[in-house]
């Protein structure tokens, strides 16, 4: 019982919580003002058409999503073990997106 | 003397030693307080695989029938769904607070930032109601009384002609019920678990009331703080993927 109180509980201060309010709503705004901008398109490969609008909206809610990760839940101050769970999980939901999505583009390649 | 007297002191001294929310099994509060954050994170990687799923859905339609898929997305109110957003994310950041004022012990802070929380969430399904109401007017729920109007004559909808809309064909037009089938399961779900979520506030401003997360043991409120802080994430994903990429 001795080392109950060596690692004490971090708590994260209210200046952290208001900061990261204030990016968030600075994120949603920007985000709203860029969806009204034509951002265009990019064409890496005939066939394949990338849009730059929503990539550019998901970066951003990718970003917003890490700070409230980070910040808001703790992660940041959080256990080792914590943080290899919350990157594993993160990471098998990537693959398996990928995976499904790879398919999808790739299955009739060259026939369209 | 038998040994029963003996006995039942040892377990009172043991019991004194450590605070009384400190289940045996544990070796510390502090193990016990991590296995409770392990176990919640496991919760929500597997809420994360769910909500996943409809995204994934969601981005495959979105790239086959992608004309149905503007013009439906056009019929989504940006400004209700802006507000929302606020909404969402400022009862994060009270839900955020409430979880600092536990760990610092004060609990009429504790009790307002619940309570801040409790009626943003409320206010958020309130703006969804809304938003709902406007779909069934229109005839966008699907189903039988799914009405093409909107996109087989844009000029006839303020919506879509403000938009800039030109009329579809019919077979396209058809799957934009697609879009708005994905849009009450995402929507909808999301909605679910912020029903979920603000009944259990309910419950935990009832509890914070009687002090019972300002003695130390603020893991419900921690863990709680962690369900709705997702709630929140999957809603920043929800708004940019279906009210903003085809506003162009």
């Amino acid at each position: 019982m001795s080392e109950q109180n060596e690692h004490a509980h971090h708590i994260v201060s209210p200046v952290v919580y208001v900061t990261i309010l204030f990016a968030l709503l600075v994120g949603t705004t920007i985000t709203v003002w860029a969806s009204y901008i034509d951002l265009g398109e990019w064409t890496p490969l005939p066939g394949l058409v990338i849009a730059w609008n929503p990539i550019v909206a998901l970066a951003i809610a990718c970003t917003k999503a890490t700070l409230v990760v980070l910040f808001f839940m703790h992660v940041k101050y959080a256990t080792k073990l914590t943080m290899l769970t919350v990157f594993s999980g993160i990471f098998m939901f990537l693959v398996l997106v990928g995976m499904t999505l790879a398919d999808y583009i790739s299955r009739a390649w060259g026939r369209w | 003397m038998s040994d029963s007297p003996i006995t039942h002191s040892a377990g009172e001294a043991a019991h004194a030693e450590h605070p009384a929310y400190l289940r045996h099994h544990f070796n510390s509060v502090e193990q016990q307080a991590d296995t409770a954050n392990f176990a919640m994170w496991l919760f929500l990687l597997t809420e994360v695989m769910f909500f996943g799923g409809l995204f994934t859905a969601y981005l495959i339609y979105r790239n086959w029938y992608y004309p149905a898929f503007v013009a439906a997305s056009h019929q989504l109110s940006i400004p209700l769904g802006g507000f929302n957003t606020l909404l969402l994310i400022t009862s994060s950041f009270t839900m955020a607070m409430g979880v600092w004022c536990a760990e610092t012990r004060r609990k009429s802070g504790l009790v307002l930032c619940l309570c801040l929380t409790f009626i943003l969430g409320l206010g958020f399904l309130g703006v969804k109601t809304i938003e709902y109401s406007e779909k069934i007017e229109k005839h966008h729920v699907p189903g039988f009384h799914y009405s093409l109007n909107s996109f087989l004559n844009p000029d006839s909808d303020a919506a879509a002609k403000a938009a800039g809309d030109k009329p579809m064909a019919l077979d396209m037009a058809r799957h934009t019920e697609v879009y708005f089938s994905l849009y009450f399961a995402m929507t909808g779900m999301h909605a679910l678990h912020m029903i979920i979520g603000i009944a259990i506030l309910g419950f935990m401003i009832f509890r914070a009331q009687q002090g019972a997360y300002t003695s130390g043991h603020v893991t419900f409120v921690e863990n709680f703080g962690l369900y709705w802080h997702f709630v929140d994430i999957v809603w920043i994903f929800l708004f940019p993927l279906l009210y903003l990429i085809s506003r162009h």
